[in-house]
C-alpha cells in the first residue's frame, strides 16, 4: 500500500472516529438531560402538587414547632433549585425515601420485587418476539394471504383490548374452567417456606438448584401472565417485521438473489430478514420496555408481586414515596432501553453511519 | 335524480381544472371519500364510532334501567336474560343500562384529552419549527423528554399526586400525549416555513403569530387529526387502566374500566359482570383504530403501503 493510500485511509478511519465520538456525545447529551428531565417530573409530582408536603406527613393536628421543624429537616426552607439539586443527589444514589407502608427503604423494597417483573417481562418478550417474528416474515411473504389476515387481526385486537380484561378472561378460562394453569400468585404456598430463590428469577433458581417440583409450579404460575404480555409484544412485533420485511423485499438485491437462483427460503431468511435484524432488534428493545410499563396492569391482576403490584399497592395507601421511587426505577430502565436501541440502531446499521 | 346528472356531476367533482377554489375543495374531498369507503374496515371503524355517539346522546332512551340505582333486592348477580341483556351487577343494577350511560364517560375522556392536548403540541410544534434555531432546539429536547417517559406509569404518578378522579386522570393522559402531535406539527412546519407563499405572507408584513396561527397551523391539521383518531384507542385503555386500578373515574359513574374493577371480584362465577364493559371497550378502540387506519390511508395516500 502506497502512503498516499494509508493516509487516505488512515483520514477514513480518523473521520469514522469523529463520527462515532460525536454521535456518542450526542447520546450522552440526551440520557442525561432526559433523565433529569423524568427526575423533575417526579420532583414536581411529589413537592409541588401537594399542597403542602409537611401536612401530608404529619398531619394537620401536628403544634407549630413541629411542623416548622420537619419544614427544616426535609429541606423545604431552602430555594427551590436547591432542593432539586439534593434530590437528584439522592436519585442518584438510589435514596427514594423510606415507604411508609412497609416502612423499609424504598430502594430495598424495589430491589425485592423487581425481578420478578423483569422475568415476567423477559418471558412475554421471548413468547412475542419467537412468535410474532415469522408471523410477520410469513405475513410480508404471503401479503394478502390467509395468514396476513390473521397476522393483521392480531394485530388490531392487540391494539385495541384492555390488557387486564383479557388476563381476568384468561383466569376464567385457563385457570378456574380448564385448571390449566396455578392460580394467581407466583408460587403455591406450600413452596414459599421451602424454596430459597437467590438470583429472584424463579425458573432460573430453581433450574439451577435442580427442583424440577418447584421449576414445574413456576411455570404453571407464569405462563399465563407472561402470554398475555407475549400477545401485546406478538402484536407489535408482528406488524412491524411485517413492514420491515415488505420493504426489503421490494429492494433490488432480492431480485439479483433470484435471477442467482437461490432458493426462496434462503432469499426470505437468509437475505431478507438479516438486513431487517438491525430494526427488529430496536422493535424488540422498545417491546421489552412497554411490556415493563405493561406490567402494573398484568401484575395486579395476577397478584403477581413485582414493581408493577409495588407501585399499585403504594398507590392505594397513598404511599408517595414507594409511588414516585417505583415510577423513577421504572422511568429510568425504559428511557435507557430506549435510547440504548436507538445507539444500537446508529452502531449495528451500516446505512445510518453516513448521516 | 337521472343517471346524466349524477355522471355529470361526477365530472365536474373530478374535474383537472376546477373553476373555483370550492370545486377544488369539494372534489378532493370526493376523492378521499371514495378512497375511504373502498376501505371496508374503515368504514365498519366510522360506522362503530358513530354508534357510540348515537348511543352516547340517546342513553337516556336506550338504557331501560336506572344506570346508578339497582334493585338490590331482587336481581343480584343475575345472569344474563331477556330482561337484563348483559345481567346484574352486585348492586342489582342492569350492567347493559350501564354500559350505555358509561359510552358518554368513554366520549367526554377522549374529547378532553383530544382539545387538551392536540392544541398544546400544534402550538409547540409549530412554535419551535417557524422560530427554529435554540427556541427549536429547547422545546424539541423537552417534546424528546416527554417522548421517553413511560405514558401509563407517569400518568399513574400525576393522578397519584391530583387524587382520584376522572378529570383528573383526563389531565394526566393529556400531559403524557401531547408530544407526538408537537413532532408532527413540526415536521409539517418545516415542509411549509421556506415556500413562496409564506414568503409573501412575511413581504405583506405579517406578524410571526398571525403566520404561525393562520398559514400554518390549518395545514398541519389533516394530519394530526389522523394521529389523534390512531391515539384514541390508547387514550381509551389508558383511560380504562387507570379507572381499573380504582384512580380513574369513581363508582357509582358507569364508567367501563370501573366496572371491570367492580365486577373482578366475582369474575370466576358471575364473569358477566366484567367482561361486558371490556368488550365494550374492545369493540370502540377497536373501531378508533380501523377509523385511524381507513383515514391515514385515505388522506395521506404515502403511506398506504404500511
Amino acid at each position: 500500500m502506497s502512503v498516499a493510500e494509508n493516509k487516505v485511509a488512515a483520514g477514513r478511519g480518523s473521520a469514522r472516529a469523529v463520527a462515532i465520538l460525536s454521535s456518542l456525545g450526542r447520546f450522552l447529551v440526551i440520557a442525561v438531560t432526559t433523565y433529569l428531565g423524568l427526575l423533575a417530573v417526579t420532583f414536581f409530582i411529589g413537592r409541588v402538587i401537594p399542597i403542602d408536603p409537611v401536612l401530608a406527613v404529619l398531619g394537620d393536628r401536628a403544634p407549630i414547632a413541629v411542623v416548622e421543624r420537619t419544614r427544616r429537616e426535609m429541606g423545604l426552607d431552602l430555594p427551590w433549585i436547591e432542593q432539586f439539586y439534593i434530590y437528584v443527589k439522592s436519585a442518584l444514589s438510589g435514596d427514594f425515601g423510606t415507604s411508609v407502608l412497609t416502612t423499609n427503604p424504598v430502594m430495598s423494597d424495589i430491589r425485592r420485587v423487581f425481578p420478578a417483573t423483569i422475568e415476567l417481562a423477559t418471558l412475554g418478550t421471548i413468547i412475542g418476539a419467537v412468535i410474532g417474528v415469522p408471523l410477520g416474515v410469513l405475513a410480508a411473504v404471503r401479503r394478502g394471504s390467509f395468514i396476513d389476515q390473521i397476522a393483521r387481526i392480531i394485530g388490531l385486537v392487540g391494539y385495541s383490548v384492555p390488557i387486564f380484561w383479557l388476563g381476568l378472561l384468561g383466569l376464567v378460562l385457563f385457570y378456574a374452567k380448564l385448571q390449566w394453569v396455578a392460580f394467581p400468585a407466583r408460587l403455591d404456598v406450600v413452596y414459599e417456606y421451602t424454596f430459597t430463590p437467590i438470583t429472584g428469577f424463579y425458573l432460573l433458581d430453581a433450574a439451577m438448584q435442580g427442583q424440577w417440583d418447584v421449576f414445574y409450579d413456576a411455570y404453571r404460575h407464569i405462563i399465563l401472565p407472561a402470554s398475555l404480555l407475549g400477545y401485546f409484544a406478538l402484536a407489535y412485533i408482528g406488524r412491524m417485521t411485517r413492514s420491515f420485511m415488505l420493504n426489503e423485499m421490494a429492494q433490488e438485491y432480492i431480485v439479483a438473489a433470484r435471477a442467482k437462483g437461490l432458493s426462496e427460503m434462503r432469499i426470505i431468511w437468509g437475505h431478507a430478514l438479516r438486513n431487517a435484524a438491525v430494526p427488529m432488534v430496536t422493535v424488540i428493545a422498545l417491546s421489552y420496555a412497554s411490556l415493563l410499563e405493561g406490567s402494573v396492569l398484568t401484575e395486579t391482576v395476577f397478584s403477581w408481586p413485582g414493581i408493577g403490584l409495588y407501585i399499585t399497592n403504594s398507590l392505594q395507601n397513598a404511599d408517595m414515596n414507594a409511588v414516585l421511587g417505583g415510577t423513577i426505577v421504572i422511568g429510568s430502565v425504559f428511557i435507557a432501553i430506549n435510547l440504548l436501541s436507538d445507539l444500537l440502531y446508529r452502531l449495528l446499521d451500516p446505512r445510518t453511519k453516513a448521516g | 335524480m337521472s343517471v346524466e346528472t349524477i355522471q355529470s356531476r361526477r365530472e365536474w367533482l373530478l374535474s383537472d381544472r376546477p373553476a373555483s377554489r370550492m370545486q377544488a375543495r369539494l372534489g378532493r374531498s370526493y376523492v378521499a371519500w371514495r378512497r375511504f369507503t373502498a376501505n371496508r374496515l374503515a368504514f365498519v371503524g366510522l360506522l362503530i364510532i358513530l354508534a357510540l355517539v348515537v348511543v352516547a346522546a340517546l342513553a337516556g332512551v336506550l338504557a331501560p334501567y336506572s344506570a346508578t340505582v339497582g334493585d338490590l333486592k331482587n336481581a343480584r348477580l343475575l345472569a344474563p336474560s331477556a330482561a337484563h341483556w348483559f345481567g346484574t351487577d352486585d348492586l342489582g343494577r342492569d350492567i347493559y343500562s350501564r354500559i350505555v350511560y358509561g359510552s358518554r364517560w368513554t366520549l367526554y375522556v377522549v374529547i378532553l384529552v383530544a382539545i387538551i392536548a392536540a392544541p398544546i403540541g400544534l402550538l409547540v410544534g409549530t412554535v419551535a419549527g417557524y422560530a427554529g434555531g435554540w427556541t427549536d432546539a429547547i422545546l424539541m429536547r423537552v417534546t424528546d423528554i416527554f417522548l421517553a417517559f413511560p405514558k401509563l406509569v407517569l400518568a399513574l404518578a400525576f393522578v397519584a399526586a391530583l387524587g382520584p378522579g376522572i378529570e383528573n386522570a383526563v389531565l394526566a393522559i393529556a400531559i403524557t400525549s401531547w408530544p407526538p402531535y408537537a413532532r408532527i406539527s413540526r415536521a409539517e412546519t418545516l415542509t411549509v416555513r421556506n415556500s413562496d407563499y409564506i414568503k409573501a405572507v412575511q413581504l405583506m408584513g405579517a406578524s410571526p403569530f398571525r403566520i404561525v396561527l393562520r398559514h400554518i397551523m390549518p395545514l398541519c391539521i389533516s394530519s394530526l387529526i389522523i394521529r389523534v383518531t390512531l391515539d384514541m384507542a390508547g387514550i381509551i385503555l389508558t383511560a380504562a387502566g387507570l379507572g381499573f386500578l380504582g384512580l380513574g373515574a369513581q363508582p357509582p359513574l358507569p364508567e367501563w374500566g370501573t366496572m371491570i374493577a367492580s365486577g373482578r371480584r366475582f369474575i370466576l362465577d358471575q364473569w358477566w359482570v366484567a367482561g361486558a364493559p371490556g368488550f365494550a371497550i374492545l369493540i370502540v378502540s377497536l373501531g378508533f383504530n380501523l377509523l385511524g387506519d381507513g383515514l391515514r390511508d385515505a388522506l395521506d395516500p404515502r403511506s398506504g403501503d404500511q
